[in-house]
């Protein structure tokens, strides 16, 4: 799989202040008769500038904890306070737009509208933020070319490969600079080549000083974070800070 | 304010680009709305070419003219109660015109005697019957709605001489002399010569029942040679002033009458005043009838069509329920979507709208080539209308699937396959 990363990129940035602040979160899901305890109670906090890998097996909390830490959902009980934002009691508006502004996804099957260039589907989160199209155009453009794109903003989707289709996904979780960026199994569709390419990408973001969390099952994508948490039965089995 | 126009256009450029990716579908789904919109503007327009028919044959009544009967023209279900009646005479006629010239600021202005009766009229080997006779005075000149298409009305003089001449309608005329002018012939009315001194211009009929065109007017003296002094089948025919004001015109009118006859008060009646209003209460019901019908009946084909849209924009957001999600996480709100459907929705409905004004359009065209009097007329409301609806059917068709989709939980929406 995924060899591990070169020693000398794996340098530990210093952290910045709070962005998440996770308490006694329990998730509770009604299936049929039965009562699914998704999340136990984990408390957690991340900050800024942090490289964050979530493990665990399926059944784990972990995708639970993801949607949470995402926002895409709301814990049944506990406290989850995003920059200083009580996120828990937030109606599904509210959400939108934490999610709009400050959070950054990565999908593992990439979420590219189809139909949509590059160009667009990179400029689809700004329109959401009511940016005008001019500025639109160029912070897109400037996305684009970030993750080395710069040549394929007029290519659709179909016309570009699974790892630029990634680039094209990571640049719109960059493009309107959110406070987290939210990766899940980002590299499961690629080939371990493009996987390679894709995790130098994140390399770059992270010293950037960009906010990386990512979700995922391959201990060789792990490593390149900087703390691994390993959900075991919805709760936090470990904790752990790279050496 | 300006996300909302961002979010708009989104939209806009949405929907284009989901009906011209699946344009089959669209087209489809456009087609109920299509049928739709033909339908209800086409009914639309049969009923108001209905109304303006009905109006028309009103004004050839002449808008202006009351006239008193011994019968009511409708409603005389009871006959008992007019049987009895005194005819209409010619005596009660000057005895009227007196009484309105003797009262200030009359409405009405003066009454003309008329007899009527069915006749056959023969010329040059051909014949017509069942026309319509009419003997009166030369007064009625001044009450006679239609135009000479040749020829002139008979003089006072005329008239007071009994002089053997008439007035045809332009059906009779047409039969009688299909090949040569009608004006200065001759034609024979109970075995007796009459000279043809004018023709009407061509009028139609009243409410498809009563033409107009298979009339023949002649001077009542003559009239009364022919056919006899009997006074079973006559009426004065009354013009008005104004005929705005028809109410105080009847009501002056009927009190006159009561002098005339003689009636006092606690007496009923004993005439009827009669006008095209009469015919106007009588057929509003049915008009309105004919309206509520037509449009439900069409307005059914309109809604299958809107069940149409709604089928395909569930279709639509189920199958992009991925897509939600995703446009979810990256931050659309609920409006977002909710707007983004409808839109969709919208679009195919004015699609439809559009194509459908355009067969209307040639259904038009086609109709007013080859039947020019048909009363259809393409306006400008039609368009704003059409418009009007198609948009209403499109937000009401895509409402619930649209609510459903702007509901969707982002995470069971991103999971979906």
């Amino acid at each position: 799989m995924t060899p591990p990363a070169p020693a000398e990129s794996r340098v530990m940035r210093p952290v910045g202040p709070l962005v998440i602040s996770i308490e006694g979160v329990t998730k509770l899901y009604q299936m049929g008769e039965e009562t699914i305890h998704a999340l136990r109670g984990v408390s957690l906090e991340i900050r800024r500038n942090e490289y964050l890998a979530i493990m665990g097996p399926s059944g784990s909390g972990k995708s639970t904890l993801m949607n949470m830490l995402g926002c895409l959902d709301t814990p049944t009980a506990g406290k989850y306070e995003f920059n200083g934002h009580d996120v828990a009691h937030m109606s599904d508006d509210e959400l939108a737009e934490i999610r709009n502004r400050e959070i950054g996804f990565v999908f593992q099957t990439f979420n590219l509208l189809p139909r949509s260039n590059a160009l667009r589907n990179v400029e689809l989160p700004l329109i959401y933020a009511g940016v005008k199209a001019n500025e639109r155009r160029e912070r897109a453009t400037l996305a684009l070319e970030s993750v080395g794109l710069g040549n394929r903003i007029h290519h659709k989707p179909n016309e570009l490969s699974g790892g630029q289709r990634q680039r094209v996904a990571i640049a719109r979780a960059l493009v309107n600079r959110p406070s987290i960026i939210l990766a899940d199994e980002p590299t499961g569709n690629l080939d371990s080549k493009t996987g390679v390419e894709i995790l130098a990408l994140f390399e770059d973001l992270y010293d950037q000083g960009n906010t990386l969390i990512v979700v995922t099952h391959e201990e060789a994508v792990a490593r390149h974070a900087r703390r691994i948490i390993r959900l075991h039965d919805g709760l936090i089995e470990s904790d752990r800070f790279a050496e | 304010m300006g996300r909302l126009i961002y979010e708009f256009n989104e939209a806009v450029r949405i929907a284009v680009a989901q009906i011209r990716a699946n344009k089959m579908r669209s087209a489809l789904t456009a087609l109920g709305v299509i049928i739709g919109i033909v339908a209800v503007t086409l009914m639309g327009t049969a009923i108001r070419g209905i109304n303006i028919g009905f109006d028309k044959s009103l004004e050839m009544l002449g808008g202006d003219v009351l006239y008193v009967d011994k019968w009511p023209w409708l409603g005389a279900e009871d006959w008992w109660n007019y049987v009895d009646r005194p005819y209409i005479r010619p005596e009660d006629v000057i005895n009227l015109n007196r009484v309105i010239d003797a009262s200030d600021n009359s409405e009405l202005e003066f009454g003309v005697f008329s007899s009527f009766r069915s006749a056959t009229i023969k010329a040059n080997g051909l014949s017509v019957s069942g026309v319509f006779t009419r003997g009166t005075t030369a007064d009625y000149g001044r009450i006679l709605t239609a135009d000479f298409a040749e020829g002139r009305l008979f003089t006072d003089a005329e008239n007071e001489a009994a002089r053997q001449v008439c007035i045809l309608g332009s059906d009779v005329a047409q039969a009688l002399f299909p090949s040569r002018p009608a004006l200065g012939s001759t034609v024979m009315v109970q075995g007796q010569p009459f000279q043809v001194i004018g023709v009407l211009a061509r009028q139609g009929s009243f409410l498809g029942l009563f033409s107009f065109d298979n009339q023949m007017v002649m001077p009542l003296g003559a009239f009364r040679k022919y056919f006899g002094v009997r006074n079973d089948n006559t009426e004065i025919m009354v013009k008005m002033r104004d005929k705005t004001r028809i109410d105080q015109a009847r009501e002056e009118l009927t009190g006159a009458m009561r002098r005339v006859r003689g009636l006092v008060p606690g007496q009923r009646d004993n005439f009827s005043i009669n006008g095209g209003e009469a015919f106007k209460e009588k057929l509003d019901p049915i008009k309105q009838g004919i309206t509520f019908a037509g449009l439900f009946v069409t307005g059914l084909s309109l809604f299958v069509g809107a069940i149409g849209i709604m089928n395909i924009t569930f279709v639509s957001v189920k199958e992009r329920t991925k897509e939600i999600g995703t446009r979810k996480a990256l931050g659309a709100r609920r409006f977002t979507i909710l707007l983004q459907f409808l839109i969709e929705a919208v679009s195919i409905c004015v699609l439809g709208g559009i194509i459908g004004l355009g067969v209307t359009y040639a259904i038009f065209a086609v109709v007013k080539a080859t039947m020019p009097t048909f009363p259809i007329e393409f306006s400008v409301m039609l368009v704003a209308i059409s418009m009007l609806v198609s948009v209403v059917t499109g937000v009401l068709s895509g409402i619930v699937p649209a609510w459903g989709a702007s509901r969707l939980d982002p995470v069971v929406a991103l999971r979906y396959e």
